[in-house]
């Protein structure tokens, strides 16, 4: 890019600011999906929140922003770093069944940014919460179908084994509404949206 | 301290450039769709296992890329052995073993450095759309970098929650961790703005 034009802050396409926060959020997404995270029923089941990190970056960075994160996070895998859950990383995982999870998140984070953004300033509750779901609906509705297809068991099958992950991913929902909604209240730009009218009131 | 799977070691593999490895492996895993018969599986496998031993990789190294897939692997064969005979079962399993083991051997023989800059070279293209290459390299640095950062803002959420007696809300451990990661964010924004990265 030519360094010498004269152009504003506002009309590059990702400023400075935006580019620290996608890959501060990218590292969020990284360390959330380290192992010892959390545990639940006494312990006995231990889960990573990489996924919660997903719908996060997506409902806090906004749609573009938020897919721009998982991406950013899913080439620094490709790279090598043991960033995944359970400590997978390089190519391999993007040759292996999981490839259609992965490519989802991208999408799944853009959705669930792009109807956090339509809540307004603060959104609600339920309108977060909406977002979520439909976003780790998402995910699993095209993560499957590319698992039945690059490992050739049938879709029903892949469907049945899946259905393990349901209640997880609706839990991790539920508790990234609730954490999306605790973290605008407590530091306003946490809202894509509230965060844009400020710039731009603070521009004009 | 944050590693990739890189071996260090010095092999004809290790020497070859990351973006000619990229498109071989690309290449190769397209023409891993032809391996059906038993006889092509045979001559795939032996030659992955060539390759691994030209690049001098230790078995436990390589078992460390397709151990993921473990589970995966007896279960696609239970249920292909179902729904479908043995010569297709084992086919199948065994080209998507190959690929996750070829992939393996390329991140295995490839700085993560080197990688990341093959990916800034194979993003050029888009500077036609006014994406910068050189900026997207900077935020994989910038994520790295945040890894440890992010990682002990967690610590000391968990600390704090231990302390309170809260260990089990998620909620409780997200929210702090995720304002306190924005700050940062933030800050960092800020300070790259004052080097100039929007001029």
């Amino acid at each position: 890019m030519n360094t010498s034009d004269s152009r504003t802050p506002s009309r590059r396409v990702l400023p400075a600011a935006d580019m620290a926060r996608v890959a501060v959020f990218a590292a969020l997404i990284a360390v959330l999906g380290m192992p010892g995270q959390f545990h639940l029923f006494g312990n006995s089941v231990p889960i990573t929140l990489q996924t919660l990190g997903v719908l996060l970056a997506g409902a806090i960075l906004g749609a573009w922003r938020g897919a721009l994160t998982v991406m950013l996070f899913l080439g620094l895998v490709a790279t090598g770093l043991p960033l995944l859950a359970g400590g997978r990383g390089g190519l391999g995982v993007f040759a292996g069944p999981s490839v259609g999870y992965l490519a989802a998140w991208v999408v799944g984070a853009f959705v669930v940014g792009w109807l956090v953004e339509r809540g307004g300033r603060r959104p609600g509750m339920h309108w977060v919460l909406a977002g979520c779901l439909i976003g780790s609906t998402l995910i699993l509705v095209i993560g499957v179908p590319v698992q039945s297809l690059v490992t050739g068991v049938p879709l029903g099958e892949t469907v049945t084994l899946s259905l393990v992950f349901v209640p997880g991913d609706a839990m991790k929902s539920v508790a990234a509404a609730a954490v999306v909604v605790g973290a605008q209240r407590a530091y306003p730009d946490a809202s894509p949206a509230a965060r844009r009218q400020r710039l731009s009131n603070s521009s004009s | 301290m944050l590693t990739g799977a890189y071996v260090a070691r010095s092999s004809p593999l290790h020497r070859l450039p990351a973006g000619v490895k990229l498109l071989v492996l690309a290449i190769v895993c397209i023409g891993l769709l032809w391996v059906r018969t038993p006889l092509s599986v045979g001559v795939a496998v032996a030659v992955v296992a060539v390759l691994y031993a030209v690049g001098r990789v230790r078995p436990r190294e390589a078992w460390s890329q397709v151990r993921p897939l473990r589970w995966f692997v007896l279960v696609i064969l239970a249920v292909q052995l179902l729904v479908t005979d043995w010569v297709t079962a084992v086919s199948l399993t065994s080209r998507i073993v190959l690929a996750v083991a070829l992939a393996g051997l390329v991140t295995l023989t490839t700085r993560t450095t080197a990688l990341m800059d093959a990916m800034e070279k194979g993003l050029s293209p888009l500077r036609r759309i006014g994406v910068d290459p050189a900026r997207i390299a900077l935020m994989m640095s910038l994520a790295i970098r945040s890894i440890p950062v992010v990682a002990d803002i967690a610590q000391r959420v968990r600390d704090a929650q231990r302390a309170r007696g809260q260990e089990r809300s998620i909620r409780a451990f997200a929210v702090p961790l995720v304002v306190g990661v924005l700050r940062y964010a933030d800050t960092l924004g800020e300070a790259l703005q004052a080097r100039g990265m929007d001029d």
